[in-house]
């Protein structure tokens, strides 16, 4: 655009005085790669840390400390993985968070779209008022109700069990429920028809006409929701006091703490912490690139 | 927050009978919601309001104290580092790092051949869970041995303790924050592609500047996002736990909270009465304080919002 204009204009220079000077056209070249330098440069200093994660890992304890340090490791030293692997039981960690991720992700789907529905599609009184309850929720830090909550399952004996991590992931996620609302109204529907009909046919209508319109919002909510699970530190850290059922999160602390020194292992037990998120990364990504978009909806 | 609400169903004449079994169906369906607000946001936020009026270890019953917690934590000079701490996170910290993501959405939309690749790639390290990258940066930022001041040494920079000075304790985290801001990044870049182009195609034909078109037609465009992402910043950043609690060397570490409390922030100091010492009445007193503090911030933020806000033609 700006191209095609600094060029007609070029003709008639005197006619029409340009706004900017005219550059001759190898240096307009030139100024082509500039946005590619700065974007690569700055992907560099994303990208290079996590680089050097996976390279300090398979480094020597020698090689770590030299200096200056050498890009790439003389020898490959792949046991570092197996000597971390080894210092815990990380099998045992990384089951219980896929068990916990999963077990969320059921949480969330079954229960945020029902609620979804409720609040676009089904024209009952209050709904507004549970809609504007749940925008309200979003913003209450977690903390406030952190220590009740404990308390109630310590009473309920659930302390040192997974039930505090996944109990409440079968109530629907304030977020979560937003964003299906937000997707569902965009959906045609004919709330008027919905009226007429009576609860029992309402469900039919959701699980077979609803539900396979929501596959994409669906699947963005089950990756954040295997993220934020498999992220999630203080939750396991409260709760989960005996180490078996310890999550990747916990586990990594309690590595840190036992072997702080080790900094190949470290790095090593951190990479293989790092791998399955950067693997469903890149598998999802065109899901998690949609988060954006869905939350500008909201304005 | 401008939602569309979906028209009024026709009730003209509709039988009570009718309008009753809807809104049963309307209950039925939100009830998974409804029950969990009554289990986990009322009676926490209830409960919580009880117990900071007591005092409570879990294991004797709670007894009534008045306002002792509230008193204590007055004159609790860890109270006053732990609120300071937090606030140079939420009001230091954060907007840097808002100003960072802003930063890298603008370079995200540059229509260059290849975009796709870097936004993909600008988001990664967002996915690292926080123990891992904290530990990362630890090594990173490593007086001696860390890339970070091998790099600052070979340019000739000073090469700061980081994570072993507390004077460079919080900026360290900044570093840690500005590394993650492609998550930001990508909501403002979605914020970005809804500003119509015609204005900026319109802007340039009048021979204004890209500084200028920056500053009169994308940050106005952005501003309720980032009213969005200042708000949710804002409430991140009060509740910041776990970079301080790895970088501090856990629970049972005399180092909680970091070299000279530098990383003590409110949320450690919460963890830190409710279950390391089982203080249950003081840290719920302290989580009441955390919330009305919120709240109040949350009201300023909104109330001074619809000067900077823009909405547009809607």
């Amino acid at each position: 655009m700006h191209r095609i204009r600094s060029e007609s204009m070029r003709g008639r220079a005197g006619a029409i005085a340009p706004d900017r000077p005219v550059r001759p056209r190898r240096k307009r070249r030139a100024r082509a790669y500039v946005p590619h330098a700065a974007l690569a440069l700055v992907g560099c200093l994303f990208l290079f840390p996590i680089v050097w994660l996976f390279l300090t890992a398979l480094k020597t304890p020698e090689e770590i400390f030299a200096a200056p340090p050498a890009l790439l490791p003389k020898h490959w030293r792949w046991s570092n993985y197996a000597d971390a692997v080894a210092a815990i039981p990380f099998g045992r960690y990384m089951f219980n968070t896929l068990l916990l991720c999963a077990i969320n992700i059921a949480g969330q789907l079954l229960s945020a779209p029902l609620v979804a529905y409720s609040i676009a599609k089904i024209p009952w009184r209050g709904r507004g008022l549970v809609f504007s309850l749940i925008v309200a929720t979003m913003i209450l830090p977690g903390q406030v109700q952190l220590i009740p909550v404990y308390i109630l399952f310590s009473k309920l004996g659930w302390v040192g069990t997974f039930l505090p991590l996944t109990v409440g992931s079968f109530f629907g996620a304030p977020f979560y429920i937003f964003l299906l609302r937000q997707f569902m109204l965009g959906l045609p529907g004919e709330l008027s028809e919905a009226a007429k009909i009576d609860g029992a046919a309402e469900l039919r209508i959701y699980a077979q006409v609803m539900l396979p319109l929501l596959k994409p919002p669906l699947m963005t909510i089950a990756l954040f929701t295997f993220v934020a699970a498999y992220t999630d530190f203080m939750g396991p850290l409260i709760y989960l006091n005996d180490a078996s059922k310890w999550t990747i999160t916990v586990g990594l602390q309690g590595f840190l703490q036992d072997h702080g020194a080790q900094w190949e292992q470290l790095m090593a037990a951190s990479a293989l912490a790092t791998l399955p998120m950067i693997v469903l990364y890149f598998v999802g990504q065109k899901y998690f690139m949609k988060a954006g978009s869905a939350l500008t909806g909201m304005k | 927050m401008s939602t569309r609400t979906p028209q009024r169903p026709p009730q003209q004449g509709a039988p009570r009978r009718r309008r009753r079994r809807v809104f049963w169906t309307g209950v039925a369906f939100a009830s998974p919601w409804i029950v969990g607000f009554v289990a986990f946001t009322i009676y926490p936020f209830l409960g919580s309001l009880y117990y900071s009026f007591t005092s409570y270890d879990l294991f004797s019953p709670p007894h009534w104290i008045g306002l002792d917690n509230y008193r204590a934590i007055a004159s609790d000079p860890n109270f006053y580092k732990a609120l300071a701490n937090t606030f140079y996170m939420a009001f230091i910290a954060m907007p840097i790092g808002l100003v960072a993501s802003l930063a890298v959405a603008l370079l995200l939309n540059l229509k260059v051949r290849g975009i796709a690749f870097y936004r993909t790639l600008y988001y990664v390290p967002a996915v690292i869970p926080i123990v891992a990258s904290a530990i990362l940066w630890t090594w990173l930022l490593n007086p001696d041995y860390g890339l970070v001041n091998i790099v600052l040494r070979a340019l000739g920079l000073p090469d700061p303790a980081w994570l072993l000075d507390p004077r460079y304790t919080k900026p360290s985290l900044i570093l840690m924050g500005l590394w993650g801001s492609g998550a930001g990044a990508l909501i403002f870049l979605a914020a970005l592609q809804g500003i119509p182009q015609q204005y900026h195609e319109a802007a340039s034909i009048d021979g204004a500047a890209w500084y200028r078109r920056i500053w009169h037609i994308t940050l106005p465009g952005l501003s309720p996002v980032m009213l969005f992402q200042f708000l949710m910043g804002l409430i991140g950043a009060m509740q910041i736990f776990t970079e301080s609690f790895i970088l501090g060397g856990g629970a049972n570490s005399g180092s909680m909270g970091g070299p000279d409390q530098s990383l003590f922030f409110y949320a450690i100091y919460l963890y830190q009465n409710a279950f390391i010492y089982l203080k249950m009445g003081y840290a719920s007193a302290l989580a009441w304080i955390l919330f009305v503090i919120v709240v109040l911030l949350t009201v300023l933020v909104l109330r001074t919002s619809a000067r900077w806000v823009y909405y547009g033609g809607e």
